[in-house]
């Protein structure tokens, strides 16, 4: 494989460009892999490499349905961040922090990790106590974390309305200053190259129709491209993970719901932080190209529509507006929607299953995108070992059995509810 | 946005409505014994289908009754709204 690198840019620069090697390769999918993973999105990507990487199994394919990175991890809102205050949460989000900090010298691929800090608002005496408090579980875990008075907020985003009057007042916020955004696609990209440059196969436009199970252990999977063997099967596919679950005979703790988010026209820049509006649900950052990346809310409805419904945005925006009213200046260049893995208490599953040989990756809620290193790296863990690791030990599927939930929101059950 | 036909007060838009989950879910019979497994399909486990599902509503801003409806999550088509002790065919 080619390095990226300057001097290979400029030697290139005299083909113009043209001789550059495929970053990876569409090979027909082989009768038999040890490690299958359905689902070709940013965590399957992940899980592929690191498990190539770290445990040096390299016969895997990467089943996708369509093309790699087409769902979520080329629709999300590109966060990254790790201020949770459960353990479960903190510690794995804090691990994946590191992965995310030496992700571009690791795939030799240029992901514009930018750990710009995110805020989230405090609009009450109340919810500055309860960022103290999880400001405070974040410091025990190692995380970095600010609270900010109205003052210091100011400073940092002055864009943002803080008059007397408004109906939201500014009190304060917590700060995760190493938290940020990256380039979404560049992190499937660059986990692909890498992946398919250690001899895993990516097998595009190949969809699962079915599984091979006897006795309680999985033999292999049925797709649209013929049948495959695996020793192992991984499944990595958020939204659609209840579809694949009812060939399994599987009812999970999970419903699939609609997120949409949007930008604005690009713009001078104005925002250099993430900021999240604290009286409801809205979140906010500012793009390289200068667009407004803006998310929010869930459309509220099971969907499997991958486009999203006009009432949710516009209850979003207004969110946005009552916190930056410049908002409301902007046009709305593009909006777009993905559908979600809601798990019933809001956190992510990362588990064998009562099938021998099936692994299982879901559960995201909103918030898959940052969680992909530590996702791909826990599970390829999970997989080559065949026991979860201590950063993913929570994230268990009996755990709505035992009533060890992880309700990070104090939401309960349906966390859409909210 | 999405048109439901409330059974009680006719065609209202979405925003009129709050949404409950799948109807299809039964609490289990308190008067013998239950199983976790069963306290677990009906707190937690969803088949979340993809296609025609059936789902709570309430019509929160307008007669506040609870409704069913029959609608496609892939497509949002409602085939079928029903009052909340109506069978469902």
């Amino acid at each position: 494989m080619q390095k990226y690198s300057i001097f290979n840019l400029v030697k290139n620069a005299f083909s113009n460009h043209q001789n550059w090697d495929l970053a990876w390769k569409d090979p027909e999918p082989k009768e038999e892999y040890d490690v299958v993973i359905i689902g070709g999105g940013g965590h399957g990507l992940a899980t592929a490499y690191y498990l190539a990487k770290e445990h040096n199994i390299t016969k895997v394919a990467i089943i996708e349905k369509g093309w790699i990175g087409g769902g979520n991890v080329g629709r999300n809102t590109t966060i990254i961040r790790s201020n949770y205050m459960h353990d479960e949460n903190g510690l794995f989000s804090e691990f994946g922090m590191d992965l995310w900090r030496k992700m571009s010298q690791d795939l030799n691929y240029n992901v514009m990790f930018s750990p710009r800090g995110i805020i989230n608002l405090a609009h009450s005496d109340a919810q500055m106590n309860v960022y103290a408090r999880r400001g405070n579980s974040m410091r025990l875990n190692g995380i970095d974390a600010v609270l900010l008075n109205r003052e210091e907020v100011k400073e940092i985003i002055p864009m943002a309305d803080f008059s007397e009057n408004v109906r939201f007042p500014i009190f304060g916020g917590l700060m995760q200053p190493s938290a940020g955004t990256a380039r979404h696609d560049a992190v499937a990209w660059g986990y692909a190259r890498q992946a398919d440059d250690m001899g895993v196969d990516i097998i595009q436009n190949c969809e699962v129709i079915g599984f091979d199970v006897s006795a309680g252990k999985i033999n292999g999977i049925r797709t649209s491209r013929g049948n495959i063997k695996a020793k192992k099967v991984g499944l990595c596919v958020a939204g659609s993970t209840n579809i694949l679950a009812e060939k399994l005979n599987m009812t999970l703790p999970i419903e699939t719901h609609l997120l949409q988010a949007c930008v604005s026209e690009p713009v001078k820049p104005v925002l250099d932080s993430v900021v999240t509006f604290g009286a409801g649900h809205f979140y906010i950052s500012q793009s390289d190209k200068g667009e407004m990346v803006m998310g929010g809310d869930l459309d509220g409805y099971n969907s499997y529509a991958q486009r999203g419904n006009l009432p949710t945005l516009q209850h979003v925006l207004t969110e946005g507006i009552a916190m930056m009213p410049f908002l409301s200046k902007l046009k709305m260049l593009r909006t777009w929607g993905g559908i979600m893995d809601m798990s019933m208490d809001g956190s992510p599953i990362i588990d064998k299953t009562h099938i021998d040989g099936l692994y299982l990756n879901c559960g995201w809620c909103y918030g898959g995108f940052k969680a992909t290193p530590a996702s791909g790296w826990t599970f390829a863990h999970t997989i080559a070992q065949d026991r979860v690791h201590e950063l993913n030990a929570g994230y268990s599927l009996n755990r709505f059995n035992t009533g060890h939930l992880i309700d990070e929101k104090g939401l309960g059950t349906k966390t859409w509810i909210s | 946005m999405l048109y439901i036909k409330c059974p009680h007060c006719g065609m209202r838009p979405q925003i009129e409505f709050s949404y409950g989950g799948d109807a299809s879910v039964k609490r289990p019979e308190l008067n013998k014994e239950i199983s976790d497994q069963e306290w677990d399909d009906f707190v937690y486990n969803r088949k979340s289908l993809r296609g025609k599902h059936l789902e709570l509503w309430q019509h929160i801003s307008g007669c506040r009754q609870w409704i069913k409806i029959e609608r496609d999550t892939a497509t949002h088509e409602i085939f079928k709204t029903f009052k909340a002790d109506e069978e469902v065919a």
